[in-house]
C-alpha cells in the first residue's frame, strides 16, 4: 500500500488533476461558463484541423509499420548473433540514439538532411536532393519524421524485444530446431507469436506518442523558416490555438480528442489481443 | 510491518493536505493581483513602487540594456535575454498568455524583432498606451513618418519602433563597374539587366527570392494589395491584381534564367555557393550589416546602396519593409517612471540609437547621427543616404496583422517555387491561404 501511495499521489498531482483541469477548459469559455461542445465544434471547423488529422494519420501509418517491421526484424537478427560481444556492441549501438534528448536528435537530423553540410550529401544528391528546400518538400515530411522518430525511439524497443526473445524458454526453441524448422520458420511460427504482447504494448505506446507529434515538425518549421508549417500536426495546432490565438479552451478541446482517440485505440488493441489474459 | 501500521487516518490527511495545497496553489495562481488600480495616462495602473526594472531583450539588444545600466547605475535593472520572437517564435505572446493567467511575471519593458506585436498585445491587455501621457507628443512626432504605424491600434500608439527596415537596392559597386552596367532605376531596367546578366555573366545574381519575407521586398514594392489592413479586424486581400502579377512575372523570368536565386540569403547553400555572386540585391536596411558584412563576408568598399526601383510611369517611389523591432511597455509595470525612462532612452538617445544600434533608427534625429557614423566607418562603397529617402517611402497599404504573412508565404508559396512552379501560378493559392488565416483570426476579409 505504502509502496504505491507515492505513485498515486504523483499521478493525482501531475496526471489526474491537470487532465481534469483540461476537461474543465474544454467545456467552458474564457470566462469559465459552460459552453457544451462549442469548443470542439469551433476547432473542428478551423481550416487547418482536417489537414492536421490527415498529416498525423499518414505519419502514424508510416511510423507504426516501420516500427513493427524493423524493430522485430532487428531484434530477431540481434538474437541470432551468437557472439556475445558482437551482440553487446550492437545493443549499445541501437540504444545510443535514444539517449539523445528528442529535440537534440531532431537537430542532428536537420544537419544530416541539409545537402550543403550533410556528411551524406552525396547520397542525398544521388536521390535528387541538392538543397534543404528540396529535401523538406511537404510530400517528404511523413517519411522524414518517421526516420527521425525511428532513429530516436526504436533502439530502446529493440533492446526490450531482445530481452523478450531471451525469455522464450530454451526448450521451445530447441523443439523447433529438432523439428527441423528453419530460422525463418522459427521466427514466424514461434518467436513472433510469443512476442505478440510486447509488440502490442509497443504499438499502444507508439500510437499515443505518434499522435502527439510535435517536436519534429516544430523544429523543422523553425529551421526551414516556416516551409514545414507551424500547423502540421494536431499538437502544433493545439499550441497555436493556445498561444497564438489566445484560445486555450479550444486547445484543451483538441487535446481531449487526442486523449480519447489514444485511449480508444489502446482499448481496441488490448481487447483484440487478449493483452491481459494469463498465459 | 510498515504497511499495517495504524496510520491510515494520517495517510488520508496527507492526501487531503496535498489536494488542499494543490487547490490553494491553483486558486492563488488564478487570483492574480487584486490591489487597487488607478487610471492614469490612459490605462489602469498597478500601485507603483520602486522595485527592480525587468527588461527583456534579444541577443543584439543586450548591448543596449547593458549600456543603459552603465549610464544609470542607480536603476536596479534585471536584464533577461530571450529570442526576441525571432522567426515568429511567439515566445513573448506565449509567456504573456501564461502571465495573464498567473497574474504576475510580466516584463516591464520588452524588445521584439516582430513588428506585429501590438496587434495581439493590445487585445491581451499587455501593452500600455504611450501617447496618453507616458511619452510626450513632441518625442513621438520625431519618429520617421509612418514608423509607428505598426504600433498604432485604433489611433493609439502602443509601442515604439526600434529600427526601420525599408527596402533599398544593394549592389556590388566594383563588379557593376567592371561589367559596365548601370544601377537600374526602374523595375523594367532591373528586368532587362537581369536578362543581360544571365546571358553575359551566367551565375551572377540580381536578386534573391528565397526568403519567407520575399513578398515584403518585391510584392510590397510593387504595391501588391496582399495585406491591406483597413481596420482593427478588417483586411483587403487581392493578390491577383495587375500590380501583383507584373512583379510575379518579372521574378518568374529572372528565376527561370537563374539570375534570381530561390535559396534564402541565410541558408547554408546560399552562403556556400552564391555569396560572391551577388551583383544586385533588393533588400531591407539591415542587409548592409547582417547579410553583406556578417553573413556573406563581403569585403569593405564593395557594397553600394541605391533607391529601390519603381515601375515606369509611377509618380512616387514606394518600397517595402522587412521587420524592424519594436519596444513595448507593460500595463502591469509597478515602476512606470523607470520603465518609461528606459523606453525613451533606448529608442531615442544618440548614445545607443545614434551610434551603436545595428539597424537604421526609427527616431529621425538618431537616424541622422547613425547615418553619419555609418558613412564614417568606411565599410560601404557609397553614401547610405538612399536609406534615409526610403525611410519615408514605405507604401502604407501593407499592414501588420495578427497572422504572419511570412509564415503563409513560406508554407504555401515557397514549396511550390522549390518544385519549379511559377509565382504567377501560385498567386491564387497565396490569396486563398491569406484569406483563411485572416478569417481564423476573426478578420473581415474583402478583396
Amino acid at each position: 500500500m505504502a509502496f504505491v501511495a507515492g505513485y498515486v499521489l504523483l499521478l493525482i498531482a501531475f496526471g489526474v488533476l491537470p487532465t481534469g483541469y483540461a476537461i474543465y477548459f474544454a467545456f467552458t469559455d474564457g470566462g469559465g461558463s459552460f459552453t457544451g461542445f462549442s469548443n470542439f465544434i469551433s476547432t473542428a471547423q478551423d481550416f487547418r484541423f482536417v489537414d492536421a488529422i490527415g498529416h498525423v494519420a499518414i505519419y502514424l501509418v508510416f511510423w507504426l509499420l516501420s516500427l513493427v517491421v524493423f524493430v522485430v526484424a532487428l531484434a530477431l537478427l540481434l538474437h541470432r548473433v551468437s557472439s556475445s560481444r558482437a551482440s553487446q556492441a550492437l545493443r549499445f549501438l541501437y540504444y545510443i540514439p535514444g539517449a539523445l534528448a528528442g529535440a537534440a536528435s531532431v537537430l542532428v537530423w536537420l544537419f544530416m538532411l541539409d545537402p550543403t553540410v550533410s556528411p551524406v550529401s552525396s547520397l542525398l544528391g544521388a536521390l535528387g536532393f541538392h538543397t534543404f528546400g528540396e529535401v523538406i518538400a511537404p510530400g517528404n515530411l511523413p517519411v522524414l519524421f518517421t526516420i527521425v522518430a525511428f532513429w530516436t525511439g526504436a533502439g530502446g524497443w529493440i533492446v526490450v524485444m531482445y530481452g523478450a526473445l531471451n525469455n522464450i524458454p530454451t526448450d521451445v526453441m530447441e523443439a523447433a530446431r529438432i523439428d527441423g524448422a528453419s530460422a525463418w520458420q522459427t521466427a514466424w511460427h514461434v518467436q513472433i507469436p510469443m512476442l505478440r504482447k510486447w509488440i502490442i504494448y509497443m504499438v499502444i505506446l507508439a500510437f499515443a506518442g505518434g499522435a502527439q507529434l510535435f517536436v519534429e515538425p516544430q523544429l523543422l518549421s523553425l529551421a526551414s523558416v516556416g516551409v514545414a508549417g507551424r500547423d502540421y500536426s494536431l499538437n502544433q495546432l493545439t499550441y497555436d490555438f493556445a498561444f497564438q490565438m489566445n484560445n486555450i479552451n479550444g486547445a484543451a478541446a483538441v487535446s481531449m480528442e487526442l486523449l480519447v482517440v489514444s485511449v480508444a485505440a489502446a482499448g481496441v488493441f488490448v481487447a483484440r489481443s487478449g493483452f491481459f489474459d494469463a498465459d | 510491518m510498515f504497511v499495517n501500521k495504524p496510520s491510515v487516518p494520517s495517510k488520508r490527511s496527507v492526501l487531503l493536505a496535498v489536494c488542499a495545497a494543490t487547490m490553494a496553489l491553483a486558486v492563488s495562481a488564478c487570483g492574480g493581483s487584486t490591489a487597487q488600480k488607478t487610471t492614469k495616462d490612459g490605462f489602469a495602473q498597478a500601485p507603483q513602487k520602486d522595485g527592480a526594472l525587468t527588461v527583456w531583450v534579444d541577443a543584439t539588444r543586450l548591448d543596449a540594456a547593458k549600456q543603459y545600466q552603465q549610464l544609470h547605475p542607480e536603476v536596479k535593472l534585471d536584464i533577461v535575454s530571450y529570442d526576441g520572437d525571432a522567426n515568429g517564435s511567439n515566445y513573448l505572446q506565449t509567456k504573456v498568455q501564461l502571465f495573464n493567467r498567473t497574474g504576475k511575471g510580466w516584463p516591464d519593458v520588452v524588445f521584439s524583432s516582430q513588428n506585429n506585436e501590438a496587434s495581439w498585445a493590445v487585445d491581451a491587455g499587455f501593452a500600455a498606451p504611450l501617447d496618453k501621457g507616458l511619452i510626450p507628443a513632441d518625442t513621438l512626432g520625431q519618429f520617421a513618418k509612418g514608423a509607428n504605424d505598426v504600433c498604432t491600434v485604433n489611433g493609439t500608439v502602443y509601442c515604439l519602433r526600434n529600427d526601420l527596415s525599408q527596402a533599398v537596392l544593394w549592389y556590388n559597386a566594383p563588379l557593376m563597374k567592371q561589367f559596365g552596367y548601370q544601377v537600374p532605376k526602374t523595375w523594367e531596367e532591373y528586368q532587362a539587366l537581369g536578362e543581360k546578366v544571365a546571358a553575359e555573366h551566367p551565375g551572377y545574381l540580381v536578386g534573391d527570392a528565397g526568403d519567407s519575407y520575399t513578398p515584403e521586398i518585391y510584392m510590397w514594392a510593387s504595391k501588391c494589395e496582399a495585406n491591406h489592413i483597413t481596420g482593427p479586424k478588417a483586411v483587403t486581400v487581392n493578390t491577383t491584381s495587375d500590380s501583383c502579377t507584373k512583379m510575379a512575372k518579372l521574378m518568374d523570368g529572372l528565376i527561370k534564367n537563374k539570375s534570381m536565386s530561390i535559396s534564402g540569403v541565410f541558408s547554408t547553400d546560399f552562403g556556400k555557393n552564391e555569396a560572391d555572386k551577388v551583383l544586385l540585391m533588393p533588400g531591407p536596411a539591415w542587409y548592409g550589416g547582417a547579410v553583406f558584412k556578417d553573413t556573406l563576408k563581403t569585403p569593405e568598399k564593395t557594397v553600394g546602396v541605391a533607391p529601390i526601383p519603381q515601375w515606369q510611369g509611377d509618380t512616387s517611389p514606394s518600397t517595402g519593409n522587412v521587420g524592424g523591432g519594436t519596444w513595448l511597455l507593460s500595463q502591469h509595470s509597478t515602476n512606470l517612471k523607470a520603465a518609461t525612462d528606459f523606453l525613451k532612452w533606448v529608442t531615442t538617445d544618440n548614445a545607443y540609437q545614434g551610434e551603436k544600434a545595428p539597424g537604421f533608427p526609427a527616431y529621425a534625429p538618431a537616424a541622422e547621427n547613425w547615418l553619419k557614423a555609418q558613412d564614417a566607418s568606411g565599410y560601404f562603397a557609397t553614401s547610405l543616404s538612399p536609406l534615409k529617402d526610403a525611410s519615408s517611402q514605405v507604401w502604407s497599404n501593407w499592414g501588420s496583422g495578427q497572422y504572419s504573412q511570412e509564415a503563409i508565404w513560406a508554407a504555401d508559396v515557397k514549396p511550390g517555387m522549390t518544385q519549379g512552379q511559377s509565382i504567377a501560378s501560385l498567386l491564387p493559392a497565396w490569396q486563398a491561404s491569406i484569406v483563411k488565416h485572416a478569417e481564423s483570426f476573426g478578420y473581415k476579409v474583402s478583396s
